[in-house]
């Protein structure tokens, strides 16, 4: 077994954070790892990123080789463009949909989302809004880790407890809050998932999903709200019913 | 036995202390920044090892050469090019010779991430006729580390540790000794003629360091760390981090000839016996061409063919990776998943929303107006990212402390606004002298110094010149005080901020503005 991950994010996303709770629970399971980050200049609202490895047996390079990488897991839609042509004819992409805009040709939103979407074996979640769910748009990073999670080979209890200790010095509610986010980011990513494999449209599917409490989404349900979807019209008048989704989930069909 | 998930440079924190170190001293710079910070952490829990960031490298240098001198282990860390700050106690260093273990932390930045150079400070050691150990991971890092102080001590001079970026920020497990070493007790050194390097004692002293060479070629050939595997008729030499990217693309049952080299001087014999296997050598150095340029001299090496760097086979340039390495050894591509060939914007870094420095720079470019394309000398710090799109205030960035002087010089040569922008820190590092100069010469300068209370690009470490010690260091090189200014970079200071710019820049003669708020980041940090 071997796991050749890139985390990708702006600096100060924290996706140091992210790397922490992996490496300890690689550590935890009996593996190996190596993972290299960036600090110095670019973690001034830069392009960063980390390689990071896991497996069953010693790992050479500190850096993937390119075709080698299992996941790029990003906290933002752009920076998977950056990486992605590293990726193994297997490799997923999980990431964020919430953009940090902080250059002045940031590409238009719907055009990334189409790119994004090309990709067969993509997991995207809106990390902003799952955040913001949990009690703290910072926690965006644990959120998109949460999604991810189900590609990783842990369970939730081994990642989990390395966000505690990660976040314990701050106080229980922030602890919390990064627990959630981890939660729902999953649960997102899994719903998310569940509408691409019942045959829904990626890029409705994205919609689907960004459109669905965070804290009541249901991967469960996936099936049902793919069939709705494929009636374009049906789904309309759901949603539309009430222009908050609680309402409409009143509506999921049995 | 313990367990501990350190990076590079941790891995080189833990050793020394391991090796039972008294001290360690250094200057922030990127890659080496968490050696110094990682030791300074168990300093604060422990109480009995003194961590101190210096004033400069130099002084960083002098300082674990006197705890040394004392009979003691110290540490001192520093990026590549902080080591030609601190040549002159270095080279000299190698003549003296160390009394307690001396070893000198050095982070190179293959590839420029963070840096203006991607200089190779093996030349370095080799320069100062010391021994170099090159860590190809974390757990070398720890373990060279240790032995680098037992190497100092046998062999009484100074050794170097050379990390690169790669080594120095990746993670991974390290295993620990159960027993660290204790610290040595005060043993001064009292052999005046070794320590008075007058030109009678000097050369007694430079022809024992020069006895001393066959040790080391004997030491680097008996060395664990160069490790030499005779198998096929291709060979590759890999210096340090280099060995993993060649092992990466290699089966466990290859049949390449393989020497790792983890210590140097080079050994020559384990060195020959690898060339006189092979038809073709591909020399792998994370760096300048260091091994390949002396394998193949002026003239190639008649026994086996030569490539690396110098060849085309890899770039002559940057970091190596995997990638690279693969395509040197001639294999082929691994294959990717097929995506659209999309590119994706590039997102420099930039100043923190909020930064001191953006409101300075602002005002900066207002006052300049009244000249045509005016050029501003700067330096190196957060502040050198107002080179960079919107901004774009500044027109220079050399080394430490250069935009007091360039602008000193400029201003003698005849051009107007002499401008230079310097950070706290910088000043106190490399700034001082600058500026006294500037002073002494009635060179036409404006410097602005831009205080944010910190060293903040390498994550806000105490600045040795801020706030009122800033000031009195300022008055007290000889500024006229009338034209000594303090300003608050804040946006709704910015019409007062341009006009006390404007004012000095009408001034003939030297001005010293200091534009003092705190940078945001550390106020986070240290709340
Ligand atoms: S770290 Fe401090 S000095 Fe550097 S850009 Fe941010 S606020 Fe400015």
């Amino acid at each position: 077994m071997e796991k050749n991950l890139i985390l990708a994010g702006v600096g100060g996303q924290g996706i140091l954070s992210i790397a922490f709770v992996i490496d300890n629970a690689a550590l935890d399971a009996g593996y190996q790892f190596k993972q290299a980050e960036v600090h110095g200049m670019s973690q001034r609202g830069g392009a960063v990123q980390s390689h990071l490895r896991y497996a069953d047996h010693p790992i050479h390079s500190d850096l993937i080789p390119t075709g080698r990488v299992d996941m790029v897991l990003s906290v933002e839609p752009l920076e998977v463009l950056r990486y992605w042509k590293t990726l193994s004819p297997e490799g997923w992409v999980v990431s964020s949909i919430t953009p940090y805009i902080n250059i002045p040709d940031y590409p238009d939103m719907d055009e990334l989302l189409t790119q994004l979407v090309s990709f067969p074996s993509v997991v995207l979640v809106d990390a902003g809004k799952i955040a913001q769910a949990a009690g703290n748009l910072r926690a965006q990073n644990m959120a998109t880790l949460g999604a991810a999670s189900p590609l990783l080979d842990f369970d939730d209890e081994q990642l989990l407890k390395y966000v505690r200790v990660l976040f314990g010095a701050k106080g229980e509610k922030i602890v919390a809050v990064n627990e959630k986010a981890y939660r729902y980011g999953k649960a997102a990513g899994q719903f998310f998932r569940g509408l691409i494999e019942a045959g829904i449209a990626p890029l409705d599917a994205v919609w689907l999903t960004r459109r669905m409490d965070p804290a009541t989404i249901d991967p469960a349900q996936a099936g049902r709200w793919a069939r709705l979807a494929s009636d374009k019209d049906a789904l309309a008048a759901i949603l539309e019913a009430g222009s908050d989704l609680d309402a409409a989930r009143v509506g999921v069909p049995g | 036995m313990g367990r501990e998930v350190l990076l590079g440079d941790e891995a080189v924190g833990l050793g020394a202390v391991h090796a039972g170190l008294t001290g360690i001293f250094g200057y922030p710079g990127t890659p080496s920044t968490e050696i110094f910070e990682f030791v300074e952490r168990i300093a604060r829990k422990r109480g009995d090892i003194e961590a101190h960031w210096s004033t400069n490298e130099k002084v960083a240098y002098e300082e674990a050469l006197g705890v040394s001198w004392a009979g003691r282990r110290a540490l001192v860390t520093m990026k590549h090019v902080g080591l030609n700050v601190a040549a002159d106690a270095f080279m000299n260093s190698a003549v003296t010779g160390a009394n307690g273990g001396l070893v000198l932390a050095v982070a190179d930045d293959p590839g420029m991430h963070s840096s203006q150079n991607e200089q190779d400070s093996r030349y370095f050691a080799k320069f100062a006729l010391i021994p170099c150990f090159e860590p190809r991971d974390q757990q070398a890092c720890y373990d060279m580390t240790r032995d680098a102080y037992d190497l100092s001590e046998e062999l009484g001079i100074p050794v170097m540790v050379r990390l690169v970026t790669r080594i120095a920020h990746s993670r991974s497990a390290v295993e620990t000794v159960s027993e660290p070493r204790p610290q040595n007790p005060l043993e001064p050194a009292k052999d005046i003629r070794r320590w008075t390097l007058l030109p009678s004692n000097a050369r007694v002293q430079y022809r024992i360091l020069v006895e001393k060479q066959p040790e080391l070629l004997r030491r680097a050939e008996e060395s664990p760390y160069n490790v030499l595997e005779l198998r096929g008729k291709r060979g590759i030499i890999a210096c340090g981090i280099t060995l993993n990217y060649a092992l990466e693309n290699l089966p466990r049952d290859h049949d390449w000839s393989i020497l790792a080299i983890g210590q140097y001087p080079v050994p020559p014999e384990k060195l020959r016996r690898l060339v006189e296997h092979v038809d073709e050598v591909l020399v792998l150095e994370d760096g300048y061409p260091f091994v390949e340029e002396m394998l193949r001299g002026l003239f190639g090496l008649g026994m086996a063919t030569v490539r690396g760097r110098l060849t085309g086979e890899l770039p002559r340039t940057g970091e190596l990776n995997p990638d690279l390495v693969r395509a040197g050894m001639g294999l082929p591509e691994v294959a990717t998943a097929a995506q659209m060939d999309t590119t994706a914007a590039s997102r420099p870094p930039t100043l923190c929303p909020g930064c001191p420095h953006t409101d300075t720079y602002k005002a900066l470019n207002e006052a300049l107006e009244i000249f045509t394309d005016p050029q501003v000398f700067s330096d190196i710090g957060c502040y050198t990212l107002g080179a960079l799109p919107p901004l774009q205030a500044i027109h220079s960035c050399v080394d430490m402390g250069a935009s007091i002087s360039m602008a000193a010089g400029a201003a003698i040569a005849g051009y107007r606004p002499a401008v230079a922008v310097i950070g706290d820190s910088t000043f106190a590092h490399s700034g001082m002298t600058g500026l006294l100069s500037a002073i002494e010469q009635e060179a036409n300068v404006n410097i602005v110094i831009v205080d944010n209370e910190t060293v903040a690009m390498t994550g806000t470490q105490p600045s040795a010149a801020t706030m009122e010690t800033l000031d009195r260091i300022v008055l007290g090189l000889g500024i006229d005080p009338e034209h000594f200014r303090v300003i608050t970079p804040v946006p709704k200071n910015h019409a007062d901020n341009v006009r006390v710019f404007r004012e000095e820049l009408e001034h003939e003669g030297p001005s010293v503005i200091v534009a003092r708020r705190a940078c945001i980041e550390k106020i986070k940090r240290h709340r």
